[in-house]
C-alpha cells in the first residue's frame, strides 16, 4: 500500500513532469498559448529536432552550459573547503556545544532565499556598507565595484549553499573513530600527515556527498547570478529562464533542460560506482 | 604523575618505573586509572604534575609523534583504507625509511607474526587473530624502546587467547623491548609478565613479581583482586597463630585442608554451603561460626563433602599471608 502510494507520487510529481519536459523538446515554437506544438497528436507524430539542434549547435548554449559548469565547480570546491573545516571545527567541540553550532549553520534557511541574496546586494553595491565604510575610513575615493562581478557571484553563491556541504561532513567526521587518528600519531605522523593520509581519506564518501549537494543544484542556479553576477554571466539556468519566460521557446528551453540533467547524471552515476566500493 | 579529570583523580601521584626489555602488566579493575597512565605515557594526553622519563630523557612534552613509544589499540585500529602491508609500513614511512628498506622490514615482520600471503588484504578481510598480529606487527616495526599494549588479548576468542598470550611473551623476549600491558585479567597478567602492578584507584597498591603479588598480598584490596582469597582478620572470630603479627591474613583457597578434628588454632568448623566441581579441582564454600565465609578449593582425587555437611578445616601457619591494611 505505502509502496504503491510512493510509486504514485515518484510517478507523479517527478517522472511525468520528466516527460513532459522530454516531450516538449521535441515539440515546435509557435504564437500560440501554449506556445509549443506537441510532438504527438492524434494524426501521429508531428515532432521535429530543430530545438535540439539548435542548442547542440549553437555556441551560446555550450557557452552557457560551461560558464554554468565552471562556477558550479568553483563553488563546490570553495564550499568543500571551508564546509570541511567548519565540520572538522563543530565535530572537535563538547557535544553540547556542538548542537549550538549546527544551529547556527542552519540559521540563515530561517529567512528567506530571496532575502538574503537581496542583503548582499544591499552590502555590496556603490552607495551600499561595504562602499561607504571604505570611504569614511579614508581608504578609497570613489566606491568600488563590487556588485555584479564574478567575485560577488561566488561569494553568493558560496553563502547560500555552504550548509549543504557542511551538513554531510559533519554527519561523516562526528562519527569518525578517532583512535585512528591517535594510531598514525602514535606511529610518527604529524597533524597535517594524519589529515592527509588518515582523516581525508576515510572521509572521501562524505567529501564526495557534499561536493554533489552542491554541485549538482550550483549548476542550474538562476537567481544569485541573476542579482549579484555581471552582465556577461551567460549562465545554463539564465539561458533556460530567457528561452522559456523572454523569447518563449519552449521546445528549445526544454532541450537545454533536459540536456543539463542528462549532464548532471554523469557524476551522479559516478558517486554511486565510488559508494558501492 | 598525577591526571586529573575535573575533581576525580584518575593517577594520584603515582610512580612507575619499568626496566629496559621488562614485561610489565598493569592490572586493575574498570577506574583504576590503568588506561589513562597508558595514554599518558604514549603522548595522548599531558600529566597536571610529573614526569615521563624515557631511557632517561623527559618525554613529558613531547607529542605522540616525537615519542619512541608505539603502542596497540584495544581496538587494534588498523586503516582500514590501507592493507596488510601498508599498515605495516606506515610507521616506517613517517621515519622517512627508503622504499626498499621498508620492504625488507615489512617481510620480516610478516614472517615474525606469521601472515604470510594476508599482504594485500585489508583488515575487514582478516580474522580477529589476524587482525591482533597485524597490529602488534605494525606497532613493533619501528623497533620502539618501549611497546604499550591495552587489553592486547581482550578482543580474541578464550580459545586463541591462551596460546596468542604466550607467543605476545615470547615475541616480548625476541625483540628486547620494554613491554606495558594494560590488562584487568589478573590471570593473563600473572601468566605473562615479569612484575604486574597493581592499581587500585589511581595508586599503585602494589608492584611485584607474580609470584610474590599472589603469594604475599600486601594489602586487603591486593588479596580481595587476585583471584578470591581468604581474608581473615587478625581479632575475628577464628584464632589464629601466625608467624609475623598483622591486623589481617590472606589465606589462599587451595591452601586450607579438611581434617577429621578442628585444631585448637588455624583451623575452625564450617558447615558446607556450595559444592562446586571444575574439573581440576572442586570449589567447596563454607560458613564458619560468626558468619566467616570461606572459599576452600579441594584439587581432584580428594574426598568432597556434601553440601550441609559439618567439617573441620584447617591450614598451616605458614599459609597465613599478613596484610599491612
Amino acid at each position: 500500500m505505502t509502496r504503491a502510494a510512493g510509486w504514485l507520487a515518484l510517478g507523479v510529481l517527478v517522472a511525468a513532469p520528466l516527460l513532459i519536459v522530454l516531450g516538449m523538446g521535441f515539440g515546435t515554437a509557435t504564437s500560440g498559448v501554449p506556445p509549443v506544438i506537441p510532438p504527438w497528436s492524434a494524426s501521429g507524430w508531428q515532432g521535429s529536432l530543430e530545438a535540439w539542434g539548435l542548442v547542440l549547435s549553437d555556441p551560446y548554449y555550450r557557452d552557457a552550459l560551461w560558464q554554468s559548469l565552471r562556477l558550479a565547480f568553483i563553488t563546490a570546491t570553495l564550499c568543500l573547503v571551508l564546509g570541511f573545516g567548519m565540520a572538522m571545527g563543530i565535530a572537535a567541540a563538547p557535544p553540547a556545544r556542538q548542537f549550538t553550532w549546527l544551529a547556527l549553520v542552519l540559521l540563515p534557511f530561517w529567512t528567506g532565499f530571496l532575502l538574503r541574496v537581496s542583503a548582499w546586494v544591499g552590502l555590496l553595491r556603490d552607495s551600499g556598507w561595504v562602499n561607504t565604510m571604505l570611504m569614511k575610513l579614508g581608504l578609497i575615493e570613489a566606491p568600488l565595484r563590487l556588485l555584479h562581478t564574478e567575485g560577488a557571484m561566488i561569494l553568493g553563491m558560496v553563502h547560500a549553499y555552504l550548509p549543504f556541504a557542511v551538513l554531510p561532513l559533519y554527519a561523516s567526521l562526528a562519527r569518525r573513530d578517532l583512535t585512528l587518528e591517535e594510531a598514525a600519531a602514535d606511529l610518527g605522523a604529524g597533524r597535517w600527515r594524519v589529515l592527509f593520509t588518515i582523516t581525508l581519506p576515510l572521509a572521501a564518501p562524505a567529501l564526495a556527498a557534499a561536493f554533489l549537494l552542491v554541485f549538482i543544484p550550483a549548476v542550474g542556479e538562476v537567481v544569485i547570478p541573476e542579482l549579484l553576477g555581471g552582465p556577461e554571466a551567460l549562465l545554463v539556468g539564465r539561458a533556460i529562464w530567457q528561452e522559456f519566460f523572454q523569447t518563449l521557446d519552449w521546445p528549445a528551453a526544454a532541450a537545454l533542460a533536459t540536456a543539463l540533467l542528462a549532464l548532471l547524471l554523469l557524476p551522479v552515476a559516478a558517486f554511486q560506482r565510488l559508494a558501492a566500493r | 604523575m598525577t591526571r586529573r579529570f575535573g575533581a576525580a583523580v584518575a593517577l594520584d601521584a603515582l610512580s612507575l618505573e619499568v626496566g629496559a626489555g621488562e614485561f610489565v602488566a598493569l592490572l586493575g579493575g574498570s577506574g583504576s586509572g590503568k588506561s589513562t597512565l597508558l595514554r599518558l605515557v604514549a603522548g595522548f594526553d599531558r600529566p597536571d604534575a610529573g614526569r615521563i622519563l624515557l631511557e632517561g630523557k623527559d618525554i613529558t612534552a613531547l607529542p605522540p609523534q616525537a615519542r619512541d613509544v608505539a603502542m596497540m589499540f584495544q581496538s587494534y585500529a588498523l586503516f582500514p583504507h590501507m592493507d596488510v602491508a601498508a599498515n605495516i609500513a606506515y610507521g616506517l614511512r613517517r621515519a622517512g625509511m627508503g622504499g626498499r628498506d621498508i620492504a625488507a622490514r615489512v617481510a620480516e615482520l610478516v614472517g615474525l607474526l606469521r601472515l604470510e600471503g594476508l599482504e594485500r588484504r585489508r583488515p575487514s578481510q582478516l580474522s580477529g587473530g589476524q587482525q591482533q598480529r597485524v597490529a602488534l606487527a605494525r606497532a613493533l616495526a619501528r623497533r620502539p624502546a618501549l611497546v604499550l599494549l591495552d587489553e592486547p588479548l581482550a578482543a580474541l576468542d578464550a580459545g586463541l587467547r591462551e596460546r596468542t598470550g604466550l607467543e605476545l611473551r615470547a615475541l616480548q623476549r625476541r625483540t628486547g623491548a620494554s613491554f606495558v600491558m594494560v590488562t584487568h585479567d589478573q590471570a593473563e597478567a600473572l601468566a605473562l609478565a615479569d612484575r604486574v602492578a597493581l592499581l587500585d584507584t589511581g595508586r599503585i597498591a602494589q608492584f611485584d613479581t607474580p609470584r610474590a603479588l599472589y603469594e604475599r598480598p600486601a594489602t586487603r584490596a591486593v588479596a580481595r583482586f587476585l583471584g578470591a582469597a581468604n581474608i581473615l582478620e587478625a581479632d575475628g572470630p577464628v584464632p589464629l597463630d601466625a608467624a609475623t603479627p598483622a591486623p589481617a591474613y590472606a589465606l589462599r583457597p587451595e591452601r586450607i585442608a579438611l581434617r577429621p578434628t578442628v585444631p585448637t588454632r588455624n583451623g575452625t568448623e564450617a558447615m558446607v554451603e556450595e559444592v562446586a566441581f571444575r574439573g581440576a579441582d572442586t570449589l567447596v564454600l563454607a560458613r564458619a561460626p560468626g558468619g566467616l565465609s570461606l572459599r576452600v578449593v579441594l584439587v581432584a582425587g580428594q574426598a568432597t563433602p556434601e553440601p550441609g555437611q559439618r567439617v573441620a578445616l584447617a591450614w598451616e601457619a605458614s599459609a597465613l599471608a599478613p596484610l599491612s591494611a
